[in-house]
């Protein structure tokens, strides 16, 4: 087991070296450096720079420096903990996105906690109640939640309750808690507002588990042993939950690996309608804005929170299933 | 009736086991033994698609699904003939008018109609109110003249599916969903934006079948070093969060590329990051036929390997990659629509689903005009039907199993 998990952390560096080169390429991938659009961007709210300082910023990142040197240049303030500095809003990087990416972590544990405690059990009856009307109903959730693009969830949901409850369900703090430093009352008003924007990111996920765990629970359902246990007078539910079920949660587990990095990623949108104070809105407004640098970083902390994603699922299948321990 | 069975007889537990079976009523007996005949001998002959659509047709649900399907193609192929109005043609008068629906029966008989609406501006909030004119009837014509499209960019009519009489469209409109902010017809929008984002779809997953089959394909049938950096590459191209990847290159296209350049950019954009799965699918089937006896033998009687990849292989899974590409076409659509709708895939004047529901990312807006929500459920219609569509497929794509 630690052979194995050692195993996949050695990756782990040449993954984040791959995933680095293409950040940097998307820096680099817009027409011109970002001191050109930068100075583009100053002379059209009327203010201008004199030849010094457009050097000397051009100096400062090493844009006079060919590519590799570039490369490394950036890579190598990110080793020693210096993001850079975002043009757009004049500071250091990491100060931006510190508190963001605490949000986001936090939302996609939320938006996993509440997909799977709701998809188990809906895959659990459903099965065990194959065809009847709750099994239809849930079948028809399940295609209504996978059809149903999560920003239209969120559309739908605000203008609800904006025009009939008259209440903005945005942001993630009340007025009073945004700027606030934290307690725990801003930890409260943070779950208060939580929990909306997990649920809608949730009930993507919680269709295509719940379909997948109807499928798998179906197949343990018909097999000998189940019918063994049945006739050994074992209590229905309980032979349910202690045999298929865990037998069949074992294949979902492999697909975590696919799922968690969806999980952050795919906050980006909702985030973006929601205005949530999470990394995925700064991502669009760096991208509009050709604020590369920050563009870079966040598609790079994106990458890593993938690679974290796919290991802890690999970790957790090799853990439930002795057989991936062999292999390795 | 037994009502009381005697234990440890033989004959009464092999009654009570086979008693689902013969507890069949004799019609149902007549038609399974009737079937089995048929089936067991027109199963032997019958060709691989043949097998697959008689599967396929038990699948009600998608059979239906199949039907949206067909007219979104229509849709796609012919929007102006299915709009009413010119799609870019904006009213400042009529802004944010309501949907008008179509009667269809007026005083029992088949007129169809709509009824006027009268606009007010609001003294306080100098917003225009609309309200239904129920004196007025508007008579809706079936194949009515209106405004001048093309057709496949091949002739051009202004024959419509349905409109008011001649040159009367712009005294007496109809908005089937209602305009939006600049008073552009939205049902005409709507049609203009699902040839758009429909046929993005469609062409970003036909690229991604070309190289998933032709990366897969190498992969599965040559293995060794092509499959080693192949398979790694998709492991990679796998664990980056699409979404973000997406929105980073949709964002480095420049500013000044004109409609048709963006939409070949997207279509690409998706398809490099989204052939993987389809990739992988290909691979899986590869590795399996290699083992096969029918490609031993025809290795044996000399097929070229062109041949045996074109001719024997690939043909056993058609159906395995309709079904996946049918599947793989509403994840490429949502993927447009969020684009577009973040700002950051199609622009205005393009139209799609994404740029419609730009409209309705201000919350004043859609608080006032809900109907700008409705290109959303176009595209919940779209998606659903093509997941059923290629459920259904998936389904029926291995007509040997079970």
């Amino acid at each position: 087991m630690t052979q194995y998990i050692i195993k996949r952390l050695l990756l782990l560096p040449l993954l984040l070296f791959i995933f680095s080169v293409f950040a940097f390429f998307i820096i680099q991938a817009p027409p011109g450096d970002f001191v050109t659009s930068y100075i583009a961007e100053l002379a059209a709210s009327g203010s201008s720079m004199d030849q010094a300082q457009i050097d000397a910023l051009r100096e400062q990142y090493g844009l006079d420096q060919p590519m590799i040197v570039q490369y490394f240049k950036w890579v190598g303030g990110m080793l020693r903990g210096d993001f850079g500095v975002s043009l757009d809003w004049k500071r250091p990087i990491m100060e931006l996105i510190k508190e963001r990416l605490l949000l986001t972590v936090l939302l996609g544990a939320f938006t996993f906690i509440i997909s799977w405690s709701l998809a188990i059990p809906i895959g659990i009856i459903s099965a065990t109640k194959q065809y009847s009307f709750i099994d239809y109903f849930f079948t028809i959730f399940n295609y209504m939640g996978v059809a149903t693009p999560t920003f239209m969830t969120a559309l739908i949901l605000m203008w609800l309750a904006y025009s009939y409850f008259g209440i903005s369900v945005t942001g993630l703090f009340s007025p009073e808690y945004v700027d606030a430093p934290w307690s725990l009352a801003r930890v409260v008003d943070l779950m208060k507002h939580l929990w909306l924007p997990a649920l809608i990111l949730a009930l993507d996920g919680t269709a295509r588990l719940a379909r997948v765990m109807r499928a798998n629970l179906l197949d343990e359902l018909n097999k000998p042993y189940v019918e063994m246990a049945r006739a050994k007078g074992m209590s229905e539910w309980r032979l349910v939950l202690k045999y298929p079920v865990h037998l069949a949660i074992n294949p979902l587990v492999s697909t975590i690996g696919w799922y968690l990095p969806m999980l952050f990623s795919g906050s980006v949108i909702v985030a973006t309608v929601l205005n949530l104070p999470t990394i995925g809105p700064l991502l669009l407004r760096s991208l509009t804005n050709q604020d590369m640098f920050l563009a870079g970083v966040i598609v790079l902390i994106y990458c890593f929170l993938a690679i974290i994603g796919t290991l802890m699922s690999d970790v957790l299948l090799a853990w439930l299933d002795p057989r991936i321990r062999m292999e390795a | 009736m037994r009502d009381d069975p005697i234990p440890g007889s033989e004959a009464d537990a092999r009654d009570e086991r086979y008693a689902d079976l013969t507890a069949l009523s004799e019609w149902d007996q007549a038609k399974l033994g009737a079937q089995a005949i048929e089936d067991t001998e027109a199963i032997h002959v019958a060709p691989n698609w043949k097998l697959t659509w008689w599967r396929f047709k038990k699948h009600r649900l998608a059979l239906g699904s199949t039907l949206v399907v067909i007219l979104l193609a229509l849709i796609v192929l012919f929007p102006g003939f299915f709009s009413t109005m010119d799609p870019q043609k904006s009213r400042a008068q009529q802004s944010f008018v309501p949907v008008q629906t179509i009667h269809f029966f007026d005083e029992g008989q088949f007129r169809p109609f709509v009824y006027g609406i009268v606009g007010k501006r609001n003294p306080e909030t100098l917003r225009m109110e609309w309200k239904i004119d129920e004196e007025k009837k508007i008579p809706v014509r079936f194949f009515a003249r209106g405004f001048e499209y093309e057709v496949l960019g091949l002739f051009s009519t202004d024959i419509h599916l349905f409109g008011v009489k001649e040159g009367d469209i712009e005294e007496n409109p109809i908005y089937l969903l209602g305009t939006d902010r600049l008073g552009r017809d939205q049902w005409s929008r709507l049609m203009y934006g699902t040839r758009v984002s429909v046929s993005i779809g469609l062409i970003s997953v036909f690229i991604s079948v070309l190289l998933g089959v032709l990366l897969g394909g190498v992969s599965g049938y040559y293995g060794g070093i092509p499959d080693l950096i192949i398979q790694r590459m998709i492991e990679i191209l796998q664990s980056l969060p699409a979404i973000p990847i997406w929105m980073a290159l949709t964002a480095a296209m420049p500013r000044d590329w004109s409609v048709e350049q963006t939409y070949f950019a997207i279509t690409l954009i998706l398809a490099l990051i989204g052939w993987t799965t389809l990739g992988r699918e290909v691979r899986g089937r590869f590795l399996v036929l290699r083992e096969e006896d029918f490609v031993m033998a025809a290795k044996l009687s000399g097929c070229s390997q062109k041949r045996i990849i074109f001719r024997h292989m690939v043909p056993t899974f058609y159906s395995h990659i309709i079904a996946a590409a049918t599947l793989a076409v509403p994840v490429m659509i949502i993927s447009e629509t969020f684009l577009s709708f973040l700002g950051l895939g199609l622009r205005p004047p393009a139209i799609s689903w994404g740029v419609l529901l730009q409209e309705a990312q201000n919350l004043q807006s859609v608080a006032l005009a809900p109907w700008l929500l409705l290109p959303g459920v176009a595209v919940i219609i779209t998606v659903l039907a093509l997941n059923i569509l290629g459920d259904g497929l998936r389904d029926a794509a291995d007509p040997y199993s079970h």
